[in-house]
């Protein structure tokens, strides 16, 4: 009998699950796919066309730039954790204790950090830059935290067995141990790629809401210090101001439609890259 | 390398409960060695003689300290925190801790485990990784190493028509052979064995029964095994432990059928362990 009542649970769960997943998607598509036009796809940004297409680049700019210079970092500090550090160390219970409460901060708090650290102190302002490191500092954690599990789950014997055949720590790290755990870490990466996309508190207080490409043709560099949106910024603003929520939800669908190109991608070159090492 | 016929007999080392094995060039030497882990002391002052050429068994019950022996001759036991060694460790008369580089003595003194443990990727990679990190690079040189070792451990006949696949999709038995063909890439001079036909079918430990018996023409043989039958069949020399001490060593059928020790009669009537 119980028996019967859980299984009746479980299949309720999962009916739910999947349609309130499906039910979203669904009207979101429903609502923004007839107001796809065009036009929204035009370069330039204007008040009476509310182009999406500078916060599409926005967007991968700002979540590559952000990874570039977050996962070095978090995978680098989780090789440390897991290969080098002595899991007894009061060094090592001190920066686990520090990701995991990081992970549970909102990212509104990042921003406020951000904006007081990055915009002011440094003197950036609001822009690509702010937003990238600000969003590195976010997604961090979930690099770190993801990577240090995958290498975690890597059997002892690989790494004991490149020892034994003289190979080094460097190398055998390298070659038994890290292929073994590069599907784990990309997919801590697309989980940082995600927040990255779907970010807007932190970015509104670090890079600005403008709705224009940095100029790198023009401007070189200093097109870093440019004030941009993502998709998600854009989709924000666009709902806030309330004149244009047809175009809001065709935003929508394109964000949901990147995403899950980015995570194709993504798992398809995790596979590439298995078969290849 | 100091050659064999310049090191000291082995009798000359006799002392306490450390019954040294004889006859023979040594290859390898413990001498007075102790072994903590943390607190625990796990290895009682063993000193111990391995002879140049030959299969020496290391038996004793779970606990006895002669997997940890194992470990030290190829410093496996640095990756264990809080392990402490006194004592000392020689190969071919020099200090295995001090005189000869860490990744040099894992070289010439190689190990295969309990567990078949071949990397995730080809059996041509997986016997290429050793010669690889000590810097073989030619093509045509690779392609020799890894069919001579694979032919030395009696798998190349197996294999051959298939080197690209992966390793892991050979049975128990076969991945253990490779990972003995991998430790033999690296032309060690000394084969550590932990207990490696223990977790394979009899048909496959047959197999590398034999394997080992050849190897020992080349390669100095210490293993470690749970199965007295099987030190008996390939061993030449025995050292048997109890409770981190070294009991007794000898010639493996003197020590089966005339212990000197008590203990080791209990053992090896099988009245324990």
């Amino acid at each position: 009998m119980t028996a019967k009542l859980l299984r009746a649970l479980v299949y309720a769960g999962t009916v739910v699950t999947v349609a309130v997943l499906a039910g979203l998607v669904g009207y979101i598509l429903l609502n923004g796919v007839p107001h796809l036009e065009p036009r929204l796809f035009e370069w330039e940004y204007t008040s009476e066309n509310v182009s999406l297409m500078p916060a599409l680049v926005d967007t991968l700019l700002m979540a590559v730039l952000a990874l570039v210079l977050a996962v070095p970092v978090g995978v680098g500090a989780a090789i440390y954790l897991v290969e080098y550090a002595r899991s007894s160390s009061r060094f090592v219970a001190l920066v686990r204790m520090t990701t995991e409460t990081l992970q549970g901060i909102p990212s509104i708090i990042y921003g406020l950090f951000g904006l007081l650290f990055f915009t002011t102190v440094l003197g950036w302002g609001l822009s690509l830059l702010s937003g990238a490191c600000t969003l590195a500092i976010m997604v961090l954690p979930v690099v770190m935290r993801t990577t240090e599990e995958a290498l975690l789950a890597v059997p002892g014997a690989y790494k004991h067995g490149g020892f034994a055949l003289g190979a080094g720590r460097v190398r055998t790290i390298l070659r038994c141990v890290l292929p073994s755990a590069l599907p784990g870490i990309l997919g801590g990466v697309l989980l940082a790629l995600g927040r990255c996309v779907g970010e807007v508190a932190a970015l509104l207080f670090t890079a600005g809401t403008v709705a224009q490409i940095p100029d790198f043709a023009g401007e070189g560099i200093l097109a870093l210090f440019d004030s941009c949106r993502t998709l998600a910024v854009h989709m924000y603003v666009l709902a806030s101001e309330g004149l244009h929520m047809d175009e809001t939800y065709a935003t929508a669908v394109v964000l949901i439609v990147l995403v899950v190109v980015l995570n194709t991608a993504a798992n398809f070159a995790a596979k590439k890259l298995k078969e290849e090492m | 390398m100091i050659g064999v016929e310049e090191l000291l007999p082995v009798s000359e080392e006799i002392g306490g409960l450390s019954a040294p094995l004889e006859e023979g060039p040594a290859k390898m030497r413990v001498k007075d060695l102790d072994l903590h882990y943390g607190s625990f002391h796990a290895l009682k002052n063993v000193s111990l003689t391995f002879p140049k050429n030959e299969v020496t068994a290391l038996i004793g019950p779970s606990g006895c300290g002669k997997s940890t022996l194992l470990k030290t001759l190829n410093r496996m036991n640095d990756l264990v925190e809080g392990c402490r060694i006194d004592g000392t460790i020689e190969l071919d008369g020099e200090n295995a801790y001090t005189d000869i580089g860490v990744n040099d003595l894992r070289r010439r003194v190689g190990m295969v485990f309990q567990q078949p443990n071949p990397f995730p990727m080809s059996i041509y990679d997986n016997i290429a990784f050793g010669p690889r990190t000590h810097g073989v690079k030619g093509k045509e040189e690779l392609d020799a190493i890894v069919e001579q070792s694979l032919r030395d451990a009696a798998i190349w006949e197996e294999v051959k028509d298939r080197l690209k696949e992966s390793a892991l999709g050979l049975s128990g038995g076969q991945q253990q052979r490779l990972c003995i063909a991998r430790a033999l890439a690296v032309r060690p001079e000394v084969l550590l064995l932990d207990e490696s036909t223990s977790a394979l079918d009899p048909i496959s430990t047959a197999k590398i029964e034999e394997l080992v018996g050849e190897l020992a023409s080349k390669y100095t043989v210490i293993m470690v095994t749970h199965n007295m039958l099987q030190a008996i069949r390939i061993s030449t020399k025995t050292a048997f432990f109890l409770l981190g001490e070294m009991v007794e060593a000898g010639d493996t059928d003197a020590l089966f059928t005339h212990p000197k020790d008590s203990r080791t009669a209990d053992y090896v009537s099988g009245r324990f362990g």
